[in-house]
């Protein structure tokens, strides 16, 4: 069972009467709420989380795209990824992450991606999603009717420029390039590991299956409503035939941890009401552009018998029981989880231990608290499969090392590490 | 109206074709809704022309959607129908997409359109005067940005959904399949460059506008009498974006005096 601490960096700092003044946290929530002082400090104090997970154990640490967004301040996750690589080395980098029609060409992405692999030592997992309508179509303007044709030429550029041996030229209807040819290119061969993070488009599934991608369910819905998706994708995958591997699955699930169950509800639930009543609230006319999701999508969520929850107004204990967050002592959240994961057959979990206002000490206890007292008893989950989707980084041995900043140790800066690399290995 | 699936482009499209009346032709392209079913403006018409509608492409039972990107597509693809029609030239009557798409027909070919009728028609851009972006649009507010009254018994029967849970799916898959064709032309700004071709139009025009029409309104007439060579414009009162079914007889009155003028 592997673990990826997820932020998504929520601005900490919306007014109380958000919800009923504002018309929506995403595409045009009022800049003016935005202070970039306050900005300053909780990129870096969300950095400082990511780093503690890094310390704590996890496998990953993740990061998202959102534009135009108060509870996601990543336009730009490779950004945040590059911030994050001189200052951990054990957790791979989950960028999920960029959503390539969006981008132009779209060998940028391959660049980028190929820039943070360099620079992190092989630690990067390439999130390559279409991105939300609100993103894709009403902050970034591209037409709903082709953003997934779109989508899918971007993917077979980026994969031929990751794998080709040569220059090429790519004749395709919306990127026409003569000379691509990738400079740098990836560290893992023949290129990272590819996840593709979804919100429930059933063609995402068929695509995943098809490539042998591994399958993000990113939602703030929960293991319990999340089992439509998930259900729908081990469908997809028995059908076509391919291994019930559960390290094929993300899933991101809100979590908090205290000493017990009261602690919890009373600690963490002025959070969650910030998340899912200020953060989450989108107008719903930018959740769904005519065109953006398929016509077959449309018809099974509308076939679906279990429908679309009502997340606005719930109680701490409607949050518990639906399950929307696992919250409570380590005992509580380890066994639910447990059960959760064996449900979803989920192998990579993408836990959401930060979510709404909180702050970064909170965040940091519940995170301890996760890494110690319920990660290691659900390590052994699913053993016996193999993990095929996360990095393969260099040897510690074979990485660089960021050199100190003092002025004693600026002397071995020009020494030891520098010379490593002579010019007679680089000759080998 | 007379309802047929009419094969065009060699079998490359089927279209859903609305065909009433004879005399002149008349050929009517419907706006980002799709034919109203059934038309009493159409139908008015069709007492002196020879109508014919034709569902667009990813509109009802039209195929060949994935076929048309863009205004220069469609409109190649309403030349193609007219071939297939044999139809050298018509009187050309395009209302709202439908009129931004009428004015490509013409200026792509000057010979296609005798007479070119533009009813509240989509194609420019004003700044200070930006269209309502009818694509997020709550739908309890769309009555208030195409009709002159939200309340009226005609507002009220256009927007009415079937109870019945199976046909108010059906319906709102058609509606999106609709609106996610007309987002190739007016997504998510409805200028694709008309300002560039609408000086080749040489067709007499007439545009139609309604008085209070809050979704595309008059003042972009502006706009088109400034590119259009041969333009005069026709304000109807108490009309908005459904100026054809909120005034239709003066709306059918005004056309047919310009068309047989």
């Amino acid at each position: 069972m592997k673990f990826t601490w997820f932020h998504l960096m929520p601005y900490r700092f919306l007014p109380d009467d958000f919800k009923q003044k504002y018309h929506s946290v995403w595409v045009d929530i009022p800049r003016t709420l935005y202070d970039p002082k306050i900005g300053h400090q909780l990129y870096n104090e969300y950095l400082d989380s990511l780093e503690f997970a890094d310390q704590s154990g996890f496998d990953g640490i993740g990061c998202n795209e959102h534009h135009q967004n108060g509870y996601g301040m990543m336009p730009s996750p490779n950004i945040m990824a590059a911030a994050l690589t001189r200052r951990t080395s054990r957790a791979n980098l989950v960028v999920l992450g960029n959503s390539i029609a969006l981008y132009n060409p779209p060998i940028r992405v391959a660049e980028e991606f190929a820039m943070l692999d360099v620079l992190s030592g092989g630690r990067l997992v390439a999130g390559f999603p279409v991105g939300t309508s609100m993103d894709t179509n009403f902050c970034y303007g591209e037409t709903p009717a082709l953003l997934r044709e779109k989508y899918h030429e971007a993917h077979d550029l980026i994969l031929k420029a990751w794998t080709a041996k040569d220059i090429f030229s790519f004749n395709g209807k919306f990127t026409q390039l003569r000379y691509v040819n990738l400079w740098p290119r990836p560290l893992q061969q023949p290129h990272p590991p590819i996840w593709i993070p979804g919100g429930g488009s059933i063609e995402t599934w068929e695509f995943c299956a098809n490539h042998d991608y591994q399958y993000s369910f990113l939602s703030f819905i929960g293991h319990m409503h999340g089992r439509r998706i998930t259900d729908g994708y081990w469908e997809t995958m028995s059908r076509l035939n391919k291994e019930p591997n559960p390290y094929s699955l993300g899933f991101v699930q809100t979590m908090a941890v205290a000493n017990t169950d009261a602690e919890a509800e009373r600690i963490f639930s002025p959070h969650m009401d910030y998340f899912y009543n200020r953060c989450l609230h989108i107008y719903s006319g930018f959740a769904d552009a005519p065109g953006y999701r398929t016509l077959d999508t449309i018809k099974y969520g509308l076939l679906s018998q279990y429908g679309r929850p009502n997340m606005s107004g719930l109680s701490w204990k409607e949050f518990v029981d639906g399950g929307y967050i696992i919250a409570g002592s380590p005992r509580t959240v380890r066994d639910r989880l447990s059960e959760a994961l064996k449900t979803l057959r989920c192998g990579h979990l993408m836990a959401l231990l930060q979510f709404g206002s909180m702050p970064s000490e909170v965040t940091r206890m519940s995170t301890d608290l996760f890494a110690r007292e319920v990660m290691p008893h659900l390590r052994g989950l699913w053993s016996e499969y193999q993990d095929r989707w996360s990095p393969h980084p260099l040897p510690a041995a074979d990485r660089a090392q960021p050199a100190p900043l003092n002025g004693a140790s600026a002397a071995s800066r020009t020494s030891a590490p520098r010379q490593a690399l002579s010019a007679s290995e680089v000759a080998k | 109206m007379n309802k047929t699936q009419q094969s065009i482009g060699g079998g490359r499209f089927s279209v859903e074709l609305f065909t009433c009346g004879s005399g002149e032709p008349l050929l009517f392209l419907h706006g980002a809704g799709g034919m109203f079913e059934p038309d009493p403006a159409l139908e008015e018409l069709g007492r002196d022309f020879r109508v014919i509608a034709p569902h667009l492409p990813g509109f009802g039972e039209s195929t060949g959607a994935e076929l048309i990107d863009n205004v220069i597509d469609a409109a190649l693809f309403y030349h193609q129908l007219m071939d297939d029609l044999h139809l050298d030239s018509a009187f050309i009557v395009g209302h709202s997409m439908g009129g931004m798409l009428a004015a490509e027909v013409a200026a792509l070919d000057v010979h296609r359109a005798r007479k070119l009728v533009l009813v509240a028609p989509a194609g420019f851009w004003l700044e200070e005067h930006p269209i309502p972006d009818f694509f997020a649009a709550d739908p309890k507010e769309l009555p208030k940005l195409i009709f002159h009254d939200p309340n009226s018994p005609l507002a009220q029967a256009m927007m009415q959904m079937p109870e019945d849970r199976e046909q108010m799916a059906q319906m709102y898959v058609e509606r999106v399949k609709r609106m996610t064709m007309a987002g190739k032309f007016l997504w998510a700004i409805p200028d694709r460059g008309l300002k560039k071709r609408a000086y080749r139009i040489s067709a007499p025009t007439l545009l139609v506008w309604g008085a209070s029409d809050r979704l595309i309104p008059p003042v972009y007439a502006g706009e088109f009498k400034r590119h259009i060579r041969n333009c005069s414009e026709a304000i109807i009162p108490e009309a908005g974006h459904a100026v054809l079914h909120e005034q239709t007889r003066k709306f059918c009155d005004t056309v047919k005096q310009f068309l047989k003028g």
